[in-house]
C-alpha cells in the first residue's frame, strides 16, 4: 500500500494507506485521534473539519494522500492534555454550546476559522458562515454565543 | 467506494499522460468527485491528482479576468483583482458550499465536474468566459454539455477560464431548504451594447443554460418588469422533493426579475435567499 507522512497536532506521522483512504479514516483509525466525527460522509455536516496547513477542510472529502507532507491540526491539538482549553473551546464549555457534542469538534474547527478570516464576527456572519456545519440537536443559538465569545477572548489575548 | 492507484505528478505533461489511461479520472480539490465516487457515479481505477501543477494565478487582461484553475474558491473570492474588476464573480464564488468547501475546492474542478445546479458554469455563460485547456480554448456556451458532462477529452485538463469584465451583472440564488446549492439561481449581464445574457442554474436536469425567451423579452431594454409573464418552459425542469416542475419554472421568473432589477440598479451584485428570508437580504 502507498505511504503517507504528514504532521499531525506538531507530530511527524507516517502510514500505509490504500488509495481510497479519507484523510478523517486515517486520522481515527490509524492515528487514534477520535476526536474528528464522521457525521454524513458526504461533505455536508461538517463534523469532520480539520485544518490542513491552516485552513478548515472537511476531511470526509480528501484523501489521506493528498495529505502528503500537510500540517494537520484536529481538536486534539488545540490544547494538548494538561493544559488550559483553547479560548473557543472554553467558551463552548461556558456558553453550554453542545448537547449530544456530536458536532463540536468540527464546530470548534470552524469557529477558528471564521476568527482566521473575520477576526470578531458579528451574529449574522457567524451563521452565515456555520452554513457547512450542522447541528442535529439545533443547538445554533449558544453555538453561535460561543463563537462570538471565543472570538472575543481570543481578541483581547492579542492586545 | 473501489480503490484505485492515487498519482500526484509534477508536471501537466506527466498528468496528461496518466490521465489518458483507462479508467483514469483527474483530481482537483475533489469536493465534487470524491462525494461522486462515494455515491458510485464513477468508479476510477486511478486518480490524477492535479493540485500545484495546474495554474493558480488570478490576473486582469485586455478587459477580461483570467483565473488559473488551480485557484481555490476561497482565494477567488478574496483576490483584490476580481474584487476591484469583477466582484459579482468574487461574490458568487463566495457563495459556493461552504467555507470548508471554498477552501479546497478549484475553479477548473467545478468546471470539469459541471454540476447540475453549479454557480460557476452560470457565471461563465452569462459573462461569455473562455476556459483554456492543455489542448485548446473553448467558449463557455461549447464546454458545457450537460449535467456532469463537458466537451473535455481524455487527458485534457482544463489551465485557466477568462471573464470579460461586466458592469452590469448579478446573480440571485434560491437555496434549497436542506442542502443550500441553488434550487434555481440565475445571472443576469447585460453587456455594453445591451445584449442581455440571462443564464438559469439549478431547475433543469441538464445543468446551467441561457434562458432565450427571456433575453428575447430584454432586448427592447434591460428592465425587470419586461420578464412578468415569460414561463419557463417544463421541458427537461428537474423536479424533486422541495419543487416540481411548476414551482421552478414560477422561481426562474421571480429570481430573474431580481437578477435584472440588482443588475441594473447602484449596486450589482449577490443575492441569496432562502425560505423565510427578508426580502431585503441582500449580500455584497
Amino acid at each position: 500500500m502507498p505511504a503517507v507522512s504528514m504532521t499531525v497536532n506538531g507530530r511527524v506521522v507516517r502510514g500505509e494507506v490504500e488509495g481510497r483512504t479519507m484523510l478523517v479514516d486515517f486520522l481515527r483509525e490509524q492515528l487514534g485521534l477520535t476526536g474528528t466525527h464522521v457525521g454524513c460522509d458526504t461533505t455536508q455536516c461538517g463534523a469532520c473539519v480539520v485544518h490542513v496547513n491552516g485552513l478548515a477542510m472537511k476531511s470526509c472529502t480528501m484523501l489521506a494522500l493528498q495529505g502528503e507532507g500537510a500540517e494537520v491540526t484536529t481538536i486534539e491539538g488545540l490544547a494538548p492534555p494538561g493544559t488550559p482549553l483553547h479560548p473557543m473551546q472554553a467558551a463552548f464549555r461556558e456558553h453550554h454550546a453542545l448537547q449530544c457534542g456530536y458536532c463540536t469538534s468540527g464546530m470548534v474547527m470552524m469557529a477558528l476559522d471564521i476568527v482566521r478570516r473575520c477576526r470578531e464576527p458579528d451574529e449574522a456572519t457567524i451563521r452565515e458562515q456555520l452554513k457547512g456545519n450542522i447541528c442535529r440537536c439545533t443547538g445554533y443559538h449558544n453555538i453561535v454565543k460561543a463563537i462570538a465569545a471565543g472570538a472575543a477572548a481570543m481578541a483581547a489575548q492579542h492586545r | 467506494m473501489r480503490d484505485f492507484v492515487y498519482y500526484h505528478p509534477t508536471s501537466l505533461d506527466e498528468a496528461r499522460r496518466l490521465a489518458m489511461q483507462q479508467g483514469a479520472m483527474l483530481l482537483a480539490g475533489g469536493q465534487t468527485l470524491l462525494r461522486d465516487m462515494k455515491l458510485g457515479r464513477y468508479s476510477p481505477t486511478s486518480l490524477i491528482d492535479v493540485t500545484g501543477i495546474v495554474p493558480s494565478q488570478i490576473e486582469f487582461l485586455d478587459d477580461a479576468v483570467c483565473i488559473g484553475a488551480g485557484a481555490t474558491h476561497a482565494e477567488v473570492a478574496r483576490s483584490p483583482v476580481l474584487l476591484q474588476y469583477l466582484p459579482v464573480l468574487a461574490a458568487l464564488v463566495d457563495h459556493i458550499g461552504d467555507p470548508a468547501v471554498r477552501n479546497r475546492g478549484t475553479l477548473g474542478g467545478a468546471l470539469a465536474a459541471n454540476e447540475r445546479a453549479g454557480d460557476y458554469p452560470a457565471a461563465c455563460l452569462a459573462l461569455g468566459a473562455t476556459v483554456h485547456t492543455t489542448r485548446r480554448k473553448v467558449a463557455a456556451s461549447e464546454f458545457f454539455v450537460g449535467e456532469g458532462r463537458t466537451v473535455l477529452e481524455p487527458g485534457e485538463i482544463v489551465t485557466a477560464a477568462t471573464f470579460p469584465i461586466s458592469r452590469r451583472a448579478a446573480y440571485v440564488k434560491f437555496l434549497n431548504p436542506a442542502a443550500r446549492y441553488a434550487m434555481v439561481g440565475v445571472f443576469a449581464a447585460c453587456g455594453e451594447d445591451g445584449t442581455p445574457h440571462i443564464v438559469v442554474t439549478g431547475a433543469r436536469t441538464d445543468g446551467a443554460f441561457r434562458w432565450e425567451a427571456a433575453e428575447t423579452a430584454l432586448t427592447a431594454g434591460f428592465v425587470a418588469e419586461r420578464l412578468r409573464g415569460v414561463r419557463l418552459l417544463y421541458e427537461n425542469l428537474a423536479e424533486d422533493l422541495f419543487a416540481d416542475a411548476a414551482y421552478r419554472a414560477h422561481l426562474a421568473e421571480v429570481i430573474a426579475r431580481k437578477a435584472v432589477g440588482l443588475a441594473s440598479g447602484p449596486a450589482p451584485g449577490v443575492m441569496v435567499l432562502s425560505h423565510g428570508s427578508r426580502a431585503e437580504t441582500l449580500l455584497a
